[in-house]
């Protein structure tokens, strides 16, 4: 029982780890396009009252990634809010590992389920 | 305006939003949707996205404080994702479809009946006594650190939580909130979890719910970087100050907060939307 309470306790604080450093990264990458952003567009008007949708380069996945790589500044902080969506994510991907190795097959399972929905609204 | 003096005022505003929401349980996106449609006058559908993605900030940022004080219940949370989760894909699926005085409306009511099921009773209840068969079998009863050590509790109604965390990931899926209040609700109001305990275990199942729907938002193109970069970085900042807060605050003054803004807040989303100003 006190080596269980131990495991728990360790997967608990490499999940939380995992988690800040995840944030830190994603935070870092929206500062790093923010910069190009505000440098390119700070001196413009903002234009939120209506909505229009955003364009193709900010909403699919690889798009993103493709105009990040070429340094435009909405597309790297987009990228970085696509780091920030997938930290939940990886800490789910990694519970299911910690309860496998901790042989608790029932929450592996639970935990396997809560991917595959989260997976079903990503793609 | 322009966008460098926005981006500021943007920042700093949704810092005291993530410290609200982060003392409270709420995720940030509670305070940030009014926020954003009243005061700064932003789309509803922006402000969703926007407020999707600092719910994901503020739930991943806290969550390693949390877990460090070891008051997350990990299993719990764990089990009530599989509602929290489904739930949320529906919710963001049937968005499409309503009206934003619908949205502003639902957004209103569920901030009203939180802020009125926290008035119910302060009193801080630790049930320890028998042991359900569910709770048992799903490894939900824990124990959490307390004043004069570490403290027993067992879990309650295991199918009514389950039910009402579906519920709650419905309601984040349409609103673009972490809906923290009804997950407080479900595991405080019906499971009969301590309150620090069910604040802190839904803090940590908001992000995985979040992430849930963000896939969707995002392809709609309702999340804008100019406006989700202010708004995610001031977030982070207020809930990094808020976790350090926490585990000194009293249990009752933590409830009276979290009900007189969101009270304040309901009101003027249902005015907005009945007027159809949003």
């Amino acid at each position: 029982m006190e080596k269980k309470m131990i495991d728990d306790k360790r997967i608990e604080i490499i999940m939380g780890n995992l988690l800040r450093f995840g944030v830190f990264l994603s935070a870092l990458v929206v500062c790093t396009g923010s910069f190009i952003y505000l440098f390119q567009h700070g001196s413009a008007t903002p234009q939120y009252r209506t909505f229009e949708g955003e364009p193709k380069r900010l909403t699919e996945l690889h798009s993103i990634l493709t105009s990040a790589l070429n340094g435009r500044g909405r597309s790297i902080i987009q990228f970085g809010l696509l780091l920030l969506i997938s930290t939940p994510i990886v800490r789910i991907i990694f519970s299911i590992i910690g309860f496998i190795m901790e042989r608790d097959l029932l929450y592996a399972l639970i935990t396997l389920v809560v991917l595959a929905t989260i997976m079903v609204g990503l793609f | 305006m322009t966008i460098f003096v926005f981006t500021l005022i943007l920042f700093i505003a949704s810092a005291f939003a993530g410290l609200i929401g982060s003392l409270t349980g709420l995720g940030g996106g509670v305070v940030l949707i009014p926020l954003l449609t009243l005061v700064f006058k932003i789309n509803i559908h922006y402000a969703i996205g926007t407020s999707l993605i600092s719910v994901i900030a503020t739930s991943s940022g806290a969550a390693a404080a949390y877990v460090k004080e070891g008051i997350t219940n990990i299993r719990l949370g764990m089990f009530l994702e599989l509602a929290t989760t489904s739930g949320a894909i529906i919710g963001a699926m049937t968005a499409t479809f309503v009206s934003t005085s619908f949205i502003a409306v639902t957004f209103g009511v569920i901030l009203l009946v939180s802020a009125i099921t926290s008035f119910m009773s302060i009193d801080e209840k630790i049930d320890s006594g028998a042991k359900g068969k569910f709770a048992s079998f799903l490894k939900l009863n824990n124990s959490f650190p307390t004043g004069d050590g570490m403290r027993d509790y067992t879990v309650k109604n295991v199918a009514g939580g389950f039910l009402m965390m579906n519920i709650a990931g419905i309601v984040s899926g349409l609103l673009g909130i972490g809906s923290g209040a009804l997950k407080v609700i479900a595991m405080d109001r019906v499971m009969r979890i301590p309150f620090k305990v069910s604040t802190t275990t839904s803090n940590f199942m908001i992000g995985v719910t979040a992430a849930a729907s963000a896939g969707v938002y995002l392809k709609r193109g309702y999340i804008d970087p100019g406006l989700s970069m202010p708004v995610v970085l001031g977030v982070l900042l207020g809930a990094l100050i808020g976790s350090r807060i926490l585990f000194r605050a009293e249990t009752r003054i933590l409830k009276v907060l979290f009900a007189i803004v969101i009270c304040i807040l309901a009101a003027e989303m249902i005015y907005n939307g009945i007027k159809g100003t949003l």
